[in-house]
């Protein structure tokens, strides 16, 4: 009798399960970047700072304006939690993800160089803080 | 006599005095230090940062590989 009992509990919990598997595997699946955003920043109008956050490098259309200011809330919200797991300052944590990614920009994108000038990626490696690992 | 003694205190007071003075001129012009028009900043702050930076690289990658919508 307990056996019948639990048996579709047990399926439930495994289509729990796969339902989370699902929920889990979308978000990596669909993280990508917003298509505005990603054309935004291939036609050099925002770039990565060495802070951790996008820049303007021209002055922006409103609706690009929103979508980063957009983008800085939700990364400082990343590096607040990831700063308080790891015992370092939200600074220090966005100031780190800056460095990386700096590095991982494409040839034609823009960043912000130590001394605050707008630089194009090209193949050699970019201009970044002495601190960058 | 007297006299010619005193006379040869007084050298060599001078005498020693002058050496003392030189001496001085001497250490003075050794130990001359022009006063630097700002202050002097020791900055510690790159090499604490630099060590936070190594330390908190790995943990920076994870987060941008796991949220590339916002990177």
């Amino acid at each position: 009798m307990r056996v019948t009992k639990w048996k579709p509990t047990g399926l439930a919990l495994a289509a729990v399960a796969a339902t989370a598997a699902v929920a889990l595997a979308v978000p990596s699946a669909m993280a990508q970047r917003d298509p505005a955003y990603a054309a935004a920043r291939a036609a050099g109008q925002v770039g990565e700072q060495p802070d951790g956050y996008l820049g303007f490098v021209t002055t922006p259309t409103p609706a690009i304006r929103a979508l980063v200011e957009d983008i800085n809330i939700k990364r400082k919200a990343a590096y607040t939690e990831r700063a308080q797991a790891t015992g370092s300052t939200v600074q220090q944590f966005a100031f780190t993800s800056g460095c990386n990614l700096i590095a991982n920009t494409k040839p034609g994108e823009k960043y912000q160089a130590p001394d605050g000038r707008w630089l194009t990626r090209d193949d050699s490696p970019p201009l970044r803080n002495a601190s960058c690992p | 006599m007297n006299e010619s003694k005193n006379r040869a205190r007084r050298r060599a007071v001078i005498g020693r005095s002058l050496a003392v003075m030189t001496g001085a001129t001497a250490l003075a012009a050794c130990v001359q230090i022009e006063t630097p028009d700002k202050p002097i900043e020791i900055n510690l702050n790159i090499n604490i940062r630099q060590e936070v930076v190594y330390r908190l690289d790995g943990d920076a990658k994870k987060l941008i590989e796991q949220n590339s919508e916002i990177f």
